[in-house]
């Protein structure tokens, strides 16, 4: 009997919770407009909105979620569009709020949704094959849908050009690779990174290591730490925030001892702000992956009813998405840089054919 | 709030009060912290509300995110019974996910088989997870805790590679089960507007009925209790204690790798390279312990934290930062804690008063 009492209580209490909430729900109906867009994905609404859902480094990741907000927020104010009407981004924390956060997207009417990063192939095909009339975009992976256009990057462009820089810096011919997540992605980042120091000094070592996060900061520090202990000078990272690690570990050696040089390689955006140790700094270069300039393009794109549907864009050196940074002038000198234009020039008249994967690596060192 | 006040004096009915009311103090807080931030805190909850119950599709997802949370709070719950600490929990979703799917993609049967069969696996995998924690705690007093936390990052790495190498050829997800091992369904589907509801939370409020026969209606249930209460005095009644310990640890493993099956055979239907946990497992403490352990009580408070994780997704319209949705989450987890904490403390007290 006490017992049915307990449970009584504990029914009428979340009873009580729920009509609360349920209470304040009638009053919002009034106000609340922006949920009652249900059906407006079916409206023709003459204004142009477009969206983004972040993966889950979040929007302010330093690396290519931000990278692709920039896009879309530059994109809104050429033409006049207001941020959370006109253009707007929904951040995910966990892997399960993919499909929700798009579906928002679709039932608030929005013309154009990006997924941002790999991890949201899978939802997004979903997703897109249930609503066919709105139009997608996927950053870093290729979708077979007639609604979604699929951007890629040649990373291992960019990869082979920072190799290139890091082979001319070395003083030990010991580089270091700190990776994410081992996948076909960063696998691209790797392949194109040892190509390029490879062709350089083809008696170059790189050591290879992979975070299995791209959100672990003290993972990446214990890597850098060991790499740097075994006489590795320069590291390349394409580990997202696992890097923010890499460039603490060699902020902290930079500050015991000005003197050693090391130096770390930034990815996605130019990251010499985060290699900056008073007045020196560790960041050698970075390679620029312009997310940015994609996702506006293809905006723009969809706004003149062009939208490339169906198709993949690739956007590597030649359509200006992939580039590297020269911001540190003191650590690429300009010997380093020429001798670095020198190889995209190789690559952009196809004297040189990157590799991307583990196997076309291998071939490319036997040819060497 | 006479009402409340007069309920307040039976013991044991405060004991089952002390949950809610840390949930509404959770609540309230956020609101709080809400207007110093300059947001309106009625907009932000009916945000949140509509996140969770605006139409067929979200009250679909929230059912889906309910189904693995009472899983994983029932195996927490389940070995808390036993007096042990199960953080494992994460881990063994891993595994039960990865069997789960490994066998609705390995294996060609008829549905009847097939689906049984790909639950089993995952309850299995689970279940060996939570065993070797549980014989090196019986065989050799090794502290749960610190081996379940390890088993997680095993279980995590493991199963990373299982999919990269064995499962695929160097990719980062596998191919989609066989319709005949998958929970979802069609008619659900169509039903919620094409939300990833499935089957599976039929096979979760099982469980919780079977948790409860277990606990209070058989002999393996009275020992597991008897065990968690008083080990040397249960040894003294002639029970093998490092029995039920193992027993205990292999039970809890199995939910959690239920829930596990779940994710890969109901919400996504294959399994990927994962770079961080899935945090169904952590969910699954808090559930456990706003839940009081006890089978009703898990189920009303997966619905909560299902709720409130599904309809945190919607706060943004309302203006609300992300950031503030994860702080008022914290809040009430912390509340949750804490009514614990007061539980404990109060007991303490009313015993010291006789």
């Amino acid at each position: 009997m006490k017992k049915l009492s307990f449970l009584l209580v504990l029914i009428l209490g979340l009873g009580l919770l729920l009509a609360a909430c349920g209470g304040g729900d009638d009053n919002e109906n009034e106000s609340g407009n922006e949920n009652n867009g249900d059906d407006a994905t079916n409206e023709e609404t003459a204004d142009f909105k477009v969206g983004m859902v972040t993966d889950i480094g979040g929007v302010d990741d330093k690396s290519f979620n931000q990278s692709a907000w920039e896009g879309l927020t530059a994109f809104g104010e050429q033409n006049n569009l207001s941020e959370g009407e006109g253009f707007h981004y929904l951040q995910s924390n966990a892997r399960e709020d993919y499909i929700p956060n798009l579906n928002r997207m679709v039932r608030d009417g929005f013309n154009l949704i990006y997924g941002i990063g790999f991890e949201l192939k899978e939802d997004l095909t979903t997703v897109a094959g249930q609503n066919s009339d709105v139009h997608f975009g996927i950053v870093d992976d290729v979708i077979d849908a007639p609604n979604v256009a699929s951007i890629t990057f040649k990373e291992h462009q960019g990869s082979f050009l920072v190799g290139v820089a890091a082979a001319l810096k070395t003083k030990t011919n010991k580089l270091g690779f700190v990776g994410g997540v081992d996948s076909p992605l960063i696998n691209k980042f790797e392949a194109g990174f040892i190509a390029g120091a490879k062709s350089v000094n083809p008696d170059i070592e790189v050591d290879v290591q992979y975070a299995e996060s791209f959100a672990d900061a003290a993972k990446g520090k214990l890597i850098a730490a060991n790499m740097y202990d075994n006489g590795i000078d320069v590291i390349y990272h394409a580990s997202g925030a696992t890097g923010n690690g890499v460039f603490n570990q060699a902020k902290d050696i930079k500050q015991n001892d000005p003197e050693r040089e090391i130096w770390v390689i930034g990815v996605d955006r130019d990251q010499h702000e985060e290699g900056q140790v008073g007045d020196q700094n560790v960041t050698l270069t970075s390679m620029i992956k312009r997310v940015d300039v994609a996702v506006q393009e293809v905006a723009t794109m969809a706004l003149n009813g062009e939208f490339p549907g169906g198709e993949l864009l690739e956007f590597g050196i030649e359509e200006e998405g992939i580039a590297f940074a020269t911001t540190n002038a003191d650590a690429m000198t300009e010997e380093i840089v020429n001798t670095v234009n020198e190889w995209q020039d190789k690559i952009l008249n196809g004297d040189v054919t990157v590799p991307s994967t583990h196997d076309e690596l291998e071939e490319f060192e036997a040819g060497l | 709030m006479r009402q409340v006040i007069q309920v307040t004096s039976n013991n044991r009915l405060f004991g089952i009060l002390v949950p809610i009311i840390s949930v509404l103090l959770g609540l309230i807080a956020g609101a709080i912290i809400m207007m110093i931030s300059g947001h309106n805190p009625i907009e932000g909850y009916v945000a949140l509300w509509n996140g969770a119950f605006y139409d067929a599709f979200t009250i679909g997802e929230t059912v889906r995110r309910i189904t693995p949370l009472i899983l994983t709070g029932l195996a927490i719950a389940f070995a808390f019974r036993t007096g042990l600490f199960n953080i494992g929990a994460e881990g063994q979703v891993i595994v039960g996910w990865l069997a789960a799917v490994w066998v609705g993609i390995a294996i060609d049967a008829p549905m009847i088989i097939h689906l049984p069969l790909a639950i089993l696996a995952g309850a299995l995998a689970g279940g060996l997870w939570g065993f070797i924690p549980g014989l090196l705690k019986a065989k050799i007093g090794v502290h749960e805790v610190i081996v379940t936390i390890m088993m997680n990052y095993i279980a995590m790495y493991v199963s990373n590679q299982i999919v990269r190498s064995v499962l695929t050829d160097h990719s980062t997800s596998t191919e989609h089960i066989a319709s005949t091992a998958s929970l979802g369904s069609e008619w659900l589907q169509a039903l919620t507007f094409y939300s990833r509801m499935h089957y599976g939370i039929l096979i979760a409020l099982f469980v919780a009925v079977l948790m409860w026969f277990i606990i209070d209606r058989t002999t393996i249930g009275y020992e597991l209790k008897s065990v968690g209460f008083n080990k040397h005095a249960s040894k003294y009644a002639g029970m093998n204690v490092s029995k039920n310990i193992i027993l205990s640890m292999v039970i809890s493993g199995a939910f959690a790798g239920l829930a596990g099956a779940m994710e890969g055979l109901g919400t996504y239907g294959n399994v990927s390279v994962i770079s961080g946990f899935t945090n169904l497992g952590f969910d699954g403490i808090a559930v456990a312990l706003l839940g009081a352990n006890n089978p009703l009580g898990v189920i009303l408070a997966a619905i909560l934290f299902g709720v409130l994780k599904e309809g945190a997704g919607e706060m943004p319209s309302a203006g609300v930062p992300t950031e503030l949705v994860d702080i008022i989450i914290a809040l009430i987890i912390f509340f949750v804690a804490s009514s614990y904490i007061i539980r404990w403390a109060l007991l303490r007290f009313k015993k010291e008063g006789k």
